[in-house]
């Protein structure tokens, strides 16, 4: 992946005609969000790398587990995609409402929602967010502001416009956030989604994570532009923004500008993050068709755990304090998997529950 | 009492609903400023205002996905989709999205929702403007599905809809719009899952929906008066939730079974009701059940052949006394 300047550098018209170029590139933002000085403070800091490595260590759990055939079924993992669920998961207010994708154990973690819920959802035990109704790609906390995970590519950006529309309606002061891939950007709901927030101008942001794949394919393979989210938002008159989604300042610092702008009526904005995923799409994919070498340049290079460490011991937080939350997280993750694992199957009386609103299933009488 | 349209009746039933309930908003294409392409929601955006009545782009995917946001959220949003062909556009709200999220979600996720839209044929459009499509609807877990044949029940349905808390699919007949029904004055609310028997009678029993059911009750009184076959008509008015406890008992008294259906043949919801009256009434019939549908094709567009193609008096009124008779 390159993160030289765009070459295609070529003016967008107004409706009235005039000539403009897009206000931020890729490298734009990334060195001048890079260049601001070290406005983090370490409170901030501890609590980014905190969510960093729970959620590593978590998802890194979560392939154990399928390994040891206690995970069934599908799930997809954000190993290496960290930064970004960690990025928002700070910068959202308690209010603020997540809308994620079947990738959204990281997002689902990064908005409190306690390990073994999630575990537990994914190991269909009772324990479970969901009691094993939904699974790992639904995962939801309507109490933490995790309103959902889609498994339908696009499904959710629609809906978080709608959520948008009633916080806009009801005078509410919450952020709808919607995080989805790169290869989300080419399904009709994205533009669809895009263009009502616009014209609508509603509290709004959608986070494209840009991992570089669908599935298999490589996203610059089937898509008519370079940067699949931020190239097109020239289209419905937004600022093309692309960020690093490895660097958790970054992402911590564009989040709380896109917040800030819906929260104060500014309408909704794009925001494409650079990532990678380590693993393959799902646990079914052993990911092969990626070119030699590349996995390694970014685990060794653009590691976002690493990065943020270097970080955190070049602005004085002394390695103690580093490690001590290091094996927290991996304590925490072991107690979580113990719960997980002491839980039992769900009840069959959940069985036929909550199809409806009596709480059952009847369709007749 | 007041004689009203169908059409008339649509934007009473949601202004009764927008006027009791500040959390009712109303979306769709042409809905605010033009009042519907049927001009069945005349007169809603100067009442409750551009907040409140939102004209949409032409994105249905944007129109259920916004309604379900809103829903899951604390409003209780009516979207309109134009066409009910349309649907097949957004289908995955239908199939996949707010029909499925309170159960997958262990009861967290609620969506107090109703989709508008107008169905069925006889207006010589073709196709893909005139399909009966609530069958494609009844088989999802999760949705209800209603289906309005007065203007009355338009009025009680849609509120009963919009008050209900959960997923609500609400087709009006396109070819009913311009047909009138004296209608109560006051607030009129209806009770989902009840079908209504709207002709009494003891040779058969005929359940038919929407369109139908004034199809079924003219052939009902032609039966009548030509050939003394006296037949109980029954408005199914809701497939889901579904009243068998009035259909069972009406086969039980009747002994006889038909249904008019405008669905092309293969899996019209006619289907489903006979195989719930052969599992739990079937030594209480005279004679096989009979279905009364379209033929298994895309609807035509010339009057002729539309006509030819739904089922019409006459055909009902045939299959009835060569049943009976046989
Ligand atoms: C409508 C739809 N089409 C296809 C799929 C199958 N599918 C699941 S994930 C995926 C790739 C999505 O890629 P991207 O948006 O980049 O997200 P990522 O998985 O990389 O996070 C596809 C094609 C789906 N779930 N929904
Ligand atoms: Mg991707």
């Amino acid at each position: 992946m390159r993160f030289g300047p765009c070459p295609r550098r070529q003016p967008c018209y107004n409706s009235a005609g005039q000539a403009y170029f897009m206000a931020k590139t890729l490298t734009q933002t990334a060195v001048s969000l890079r260049a601001t000085p070290d406005d983090v403070d370490v409170q901030l800091r501890l609590k980014l790398y905190r969510m960093l490595v729970e959620i590593r260590e978590a998802e890194q759990r979560a392939y154990d587990l399928f390994l040891q055939n206690l995970v069934k079924g599908t799930s997809h993992l954000s190993l290496g995609q960290e930064a970004v669920a960690a990025g928002y998961g700070a910068a959202m207010e308690p209010g603020d409402l997540s809308f994620c994708t079947y990738r959204g154990h990281a997002h689902t973690l990064a908005r409190g929602v306690p390990i073994e819920k999630v575990l537990g959802e994914l190991m269909g035990r009772d324990i479970g967010l969901l009691r094993g109704k939904g699974g790992s790609m639904h995962l939801t906390s309507v109490e933490h502001g995790v309103m959902g995970s889609y498994a339908i590519i696009g499904a959710h950006l629609p809906i978080a416009c709608g959520s948008a529309w009633r916080a806009q309606y009801k005078g509410a002061k919450d952020v709808s956030v919607c995080f989805f891939g790169d290869g989300t950007t080419n399904i009709g709901a994205f533009h669809e989604a895009l263009n009502l927030a616009v014209v609508w101008k509603l509290p709004v942001v959608f986070v494209c994570e840009n991992n570089l794949y669908m599935e298999y394919t490589p996203i610059g393979e089937v898509t008519s532009v370079e940067h699949p989210a931020a190239d097109r938002a020239s289209a419905y008159g937004l600022e093309s923004i692309v960020v690093d989604g490895q660097d958790a300042d970054a992402v911590y610092r564009s989040a709380k500008e896109a917040l800030d702008k819906a929260r104060a009526g500014g309408g909704p904005s794009l925001v494409e993050y650079m990532t990678y995923r380590y693993s393959g799409h799902s646990r079914a994919d052993p990911a092969k068709y990626r070119p030699a070498g590349e996995l390694d340049d970014w685990r060794e290079n653009r590691d976002a755990i690493k990065i943020y460490r270097q970080r955190m011991l070049d602005n004085g937080i002394a390695e103690t304090q580093i490690a001590e939350i290091e094996q927290d997280a991996r304590r925490k993750v072991d107690e979580a998997t113990e719960k997980c694992k002491a839980s039992p199957a769900p009840p069959l009386e959940i069985l036929c529950t909550d199809v409806y609103a009596d709480g059952g299933w009847a369709w007749r009488n | 009492m007041a004689e009203l349209t169908y059409r008339d009746a649509v934007a009473r039933g949601i202004a009764q609903e927008m006027s009791r309930d500040a959390d009712v908003v109303f979306l769709g294409e042409d809905v605010a400023k033009a009042g519907g392409v049927f001009k069945a929601t005349v007169g809603l955006l100067e009442q409750f205002g551009p907040l409140r009545v939102r004209d949409t782009p032409i994105s249905e995917q944007a129109i259920l996905g916004a309604a379900m946001g809103a829903a899951m959220t604390g409003l209780k949003p009516i979207a309109e989709i134009m066409f009910s062909d349309f649907i097949a556009v957004c289908f995955d709200y239908l199939a996949n999205e707010f029909s499925k999220s309170r159960y997958m979600t262990n009861g967290q996720v609620k969506c107090p929702l109703v989709v508008r839209t107008g169905n069925g044929g006889g207006s010589r459009f073709g196709a893909q403007h005139s399909q009966s499509v609530e069958n494609w609807c009844m088989m999802i877990p999760g949705l209800k599905v209603v289906a309005p044949s007065t203007p009355r029940d338009v009025i009680g349905l849609l509120a009963a809809a919009v008050r209900d808390p959960d997923p609500v699919i609400f087709f009006e007949h396109k070819s009913l719009y311009a047909t009138k029904g004296e209608v109560e004055d006051g607030e009129i609310v209806d009770a989902l899952g009840t079908a209504k028997i709207v002709r009494a009678g003891s040779d058969a029993t005929i359940l038919a929906l929407a369109l139908m059911v004034p199809r079924a009750l003219a052939a009902a009184e032609k039966l009548k008066a030509e050939h003394g076959i006296d037949c109980e008509v029954i408005d199914v008015r809701s497939l889901v939730p579904l009243d068998t406890q009035t259909i069972l008992r009406s086969v039980a008294s009747t002994h006889r079974l038909f249904t008019v259906e405008e669905n092309p043949r293969l899996c019209g919801w006619g289907a489903e009701l006979v195989s719930i009256v052969a599992d739990e009434a079937f030594y209480h019939l005279d004679g096989p059940p009979v279905r009364i549908t379209t033929p298994h094709i895309p609807l035509p567009a010339a009057d002729f052949l539309e006509d030819m193609a739904m089922p019409t008096v006459d055909r009902i009124c045939g299959t009835v006394r060569r049943s009976l008779q046989a």
